[in-house]
């Protein structure tokens, strides 16, 4: 029996609505009550945070087919560094993850290399085409813990009703990324003022409303679960905000890159901040701080995508859209919530954690008595510089070399085991 | 990276070229352009005085990189070069950096290895210069970066309109046509405002872009509203290549709005000058009776352009030395 105990801390728990100071009990790799036992391991969190770890809803981790970018095992070793103790990955593998076996693959692999749980999102279509549907049940038999194609929205409206029925037999959910894929075509970034002055081709924030509008009405009409991945716009906001008011069950998320960064950003051409959907304009930002505060987003997830320098120097349209983001999700919330005093650290902690549980169906994101030991100790108010040469993931395209942020991940254990510590930490 | 005409800063001491690359004309001050103008002011002067070569760029080697089709660009900046007497590399390809195996970044380094300290580049991309000129030691001269910037077609736009006006002062300049994919559009309208001219842009709807206004532009949807208060019409190519789409229904109906005639001719100011980048498709922008007409200055423009890119080069080139020096 192995006894782990973190003390003096100040323990956040959503779930449980914790926020205390407190010492947290973990045997045998789940969390416990105060125990007589020989303490195995025991860590100082006095002026941390202890909270449980986060989740991440959408990760790609290219294994297999595009192992050049990442692999399991770089990804979870980034996601551990960065407080993430599961992720969910995209199907975008080659073969893509539309049958059983290739969900199994993942599965095995995960536990053979990765350092933190992953949970595999099974395709919603046949090698993510649009045309017709995937093995749903046995992707979900085989471990699928909801369905999407990934980046390809599913843009054949009779397609996705049916994805939706179908999938709600299972208990399942479609992830969508809401983009009406002719008005983005050959886009490189936010339509609006800087894609006139750069002479960029534009995506309009129609686009992607046009696409949450339809998916809202599909749910509703079909009583399945819908979710949106990283809305980006205001009337996307307030499109969910209604249907959720109406009892719609869809759930949406944002990343950190579009709470910190603009449009104007592009003015340097950096490949790094060319992401999909694009970085929009000061006003989406304030709707989506908005929807986080307000509880319509339930989700930040860092979209972590890693794309090789070879592919990311190159002319903006000739490069692919993606920023690696596990290792920078926690600065970049506390910069954009925290510092700006629009919540507190609860909020935030269940942003990243029972939020994506509940739209994962996951059994995690809580420090209660049984459930699995997945926890994170955070240092608050820690201030470092943001360097993507020191990345465990394997790619470095990340447009926040250089910035100087607070709040920094010292320890992290995956079902009770110790899975990250940083260099120096307490 | 200036996002307002007119925040540059005054500079004491007299107008200086201080820039190390030529990548649009957002990034320069009034007198910047000023400094380039009076340049090649002086370099057509020397050239109708005596037609010889100058000898200011001896020894020194110029890359002209054309990674998309061109042709009056390519042979202006590579006769600009020889009329200097520099040394010329002419590299020709219409291949991405993708279908060619080679990057484009990788091609100029190649070029550069040669001796080359002057790229001249023009691309398909937006920021594909302001990429290069983050990665090698030359200085770039952005010649066309896909819909973005065209800064010396804009420059001999702007000599061209300063020798037959003398000034921009109380002047209106309206740009006709396919805005939205048009760099030399956009190299217009920083240059023009900086220097203190009125703009107008004028084409359908489906080719202005958004937020266009806030440049400091006026939007106009028909020529005969504007035909009658413009100096200069500066008649952009309909870019066939570059539309996605149906932008407008036909070129009959793009002509009967857009097209300069001589009926537009007789309603517009009797010295209105009219100007275009070409290559003109005769018949669209405008018809061959006003292209080769009294008040074209087509042609001025062409002659005009090796002055403004000699001097271009040569600015350049000895900001660059000046650096070399220190």
């Amino acid at each position: 029996m192995t006894t782990t105990v973190i003390r003096g801390g100040r323990v956040i728990d959503p779930v449980e609505g914790r926020d205390e100071i407190a010492d947290v009990w973990m045997v045998d790799g789940v969390f416990a009550d105060a125990s007589s036992e020989e303490v195995g391991r025991e860590v100082d969190a006095e002026g941390m945070i202890v909270c449980p770890g986060f989740i991440e809803t959408q990760a790609t981790l290219q294994e297999s087919g595009w192992e050049e970018g990442e692999t399991i095992a770089t990804a979870t070793a980034a996601a551990v560094a960065g407080g993430v103790t599961s992720l969910a990955c995209l199907p975008e593998t080659e073969p893509v993850v539309d049958n059983r076996a290739a969900v199994e693959f993942i599965r095995r692999q995960a536990e053979r290399t990765g350092l933190c749980h992953v949970f595999p999102l099974g395709a919603v279509t046949k090698n993510r085409a649009g045309e017709e549907l995937a093995e749903i049940g046995q992707l979900v038999e085989g471990g699928a813990v909801a369905l999407t194609d990934g980046k390809r929205p599913v843009a054949n409206a009779e397609i996705m009703r049916r994805g939706l029925e179908y999938a709600s037999m299972f208990g399942r959910r479609i992830f969508d990324h809401p983009q009406v894929p002719e008005l983005v075509a050959g886009g490189v970034m936010h339509e609006g003022l800087y894609s006139t002055l750069l002479g960029l081709r534009g995506m309009p924030a129609a686009a992607e409303e046009i696409f949450v509008a339809r998916d809202v009405a599909l749910a509703e009409m079909t009583g399945g679960s819908v979710h949106l991945m990283t809305v980006s716009t205001a009337a996307s906001v307030e499109l969910v905000r209604r249907a959720r008011q109406r009892g719609v069950d869809v759930t949406a998320s944002v990343t950190p890159h579009h709470l910190v960064l603009t449009d104007a950003e592009m003015q340097t051409f950096d490949s790094n901040c060319k992401v999909d959907p694009p970085l929009r304009s000061r006003e989406h930002i304030e709707a989506l701080v908005e929807g986080l505060v307000d509880g319509t987003i339930e989700v930040i997830c860092s979209d972590h995508r890693a794309v090789p320098i070879e592919e990311k120097d190159l002319e903006l349209d000739a490069s692919p859209f993606g920023i690696v983001g596990l290792e920078t999700l926690l600065p970049l919330c506390v910069r954009a919530l925290i510092d700006s005093e629009c919540m507190g650290w609860p909020q935030l902690i269940g942003l990243l954690t029972n939020g994506p549980a509940r739209v994962l169906g996951l059994d995690r994101g809580s420090l209660g008595v049984g459930q699995v030991g997945d926890v994170v100790v955070i240092d608050p108010d820690a201030e470092w510089l943001i360097d993507p040469s020191t990345f465990r993931s394997r790619c470095a395209n990340s447009p926040f070399g250089g910035w100087q942020v607070r709040g920094r991940v010292e320890v992290v254990f995956v079902a009770g085991e110790q899975a990250f510590r940083r260099e120096g930490a307490a | 990276m200036s996002t307002t005409p007119d925040d540059q800063p005054d500079r004491p001491g007299g107008p200086v070229w201080t820039s190390e690359h030529l990548l649009g004309l957002e990034d320069l001050s009034a007198e910047e352009i000023t400094v380039i103008l009076d340049q090649a002011e002086e370099f057509k002067r020397c050239s109708q005085e005596n037609n010889t070569k100058l000898d200011l760029l001896r020894g020194t080697v110029v890359a002209n990189l054309f990674f998309e089709p061109s042709t009056r660009t390519r042979a202006s900046f590579s006769l600009a070069a020889k009329r200097l007497s520099a040394d010329t590399i002419d590299f020709t390809s219409s291949g991405s950096s993708l279908s060619k195996g080679e990057t484009f970044i990788d091609t100029a380094r190649n070029i550069e290895a040669m001796g080359a300290s002057l790229v001249v580049m023009r691309h398909k991309s937006p920021g594909a210069p302001h990429l290069l000129a983050r990665r090698v030691g030359a200085a770039v001269l952005n010649a066309g970066d896909g819909t973005h910037e065209h800064p010396t077609q804009a420059l001999l736009d702007l000599f061209t309109i300063r020798e037959k006006r003398g000034s921009f002062e109380n002047l209106t300049v309206t740009l006709v046509g396919d805005i939205l994919h048009s760099r030399v559009a956009r190299s217009n309208i920083w240059g023009l405002k900086k220097l203190g001219a009125r703009v107008i842009v004028c084409g359908p709807s489906t080719l202005i872009p958004p937020r266009i206004e806030e440049l400091g532009v006026e939007v106009s949807h028909r020529l005969d509203d504007v035909i009658g208060e413009t100096d200069c019409v500066n008649l952009l190519r309909i870019q066939f290549e570059r539309q996605r789409g149906a932008f407008f229904p036909s070129i009959r109906e793009y002509t009967h709005f857009y097209g300069m005639n001589a009926q537009r001719l007789k309603a517009a100011k009797d010295d209105v000058m009219i100007l275009a980048p070409g290559p003109i498709n005769r018949g669209v922008e405008l018809t061959a009776e006003v292209a080769d007409g009294p008040h074209s200055v087509i042609l001025d423009q062409v002659t005009n352009g090796l002055a403004v890119r000699m001097a271009c080069l040569f600015l350049l080139r000895e900001r660059q030395k000046s650096g070399e020096g220190q």
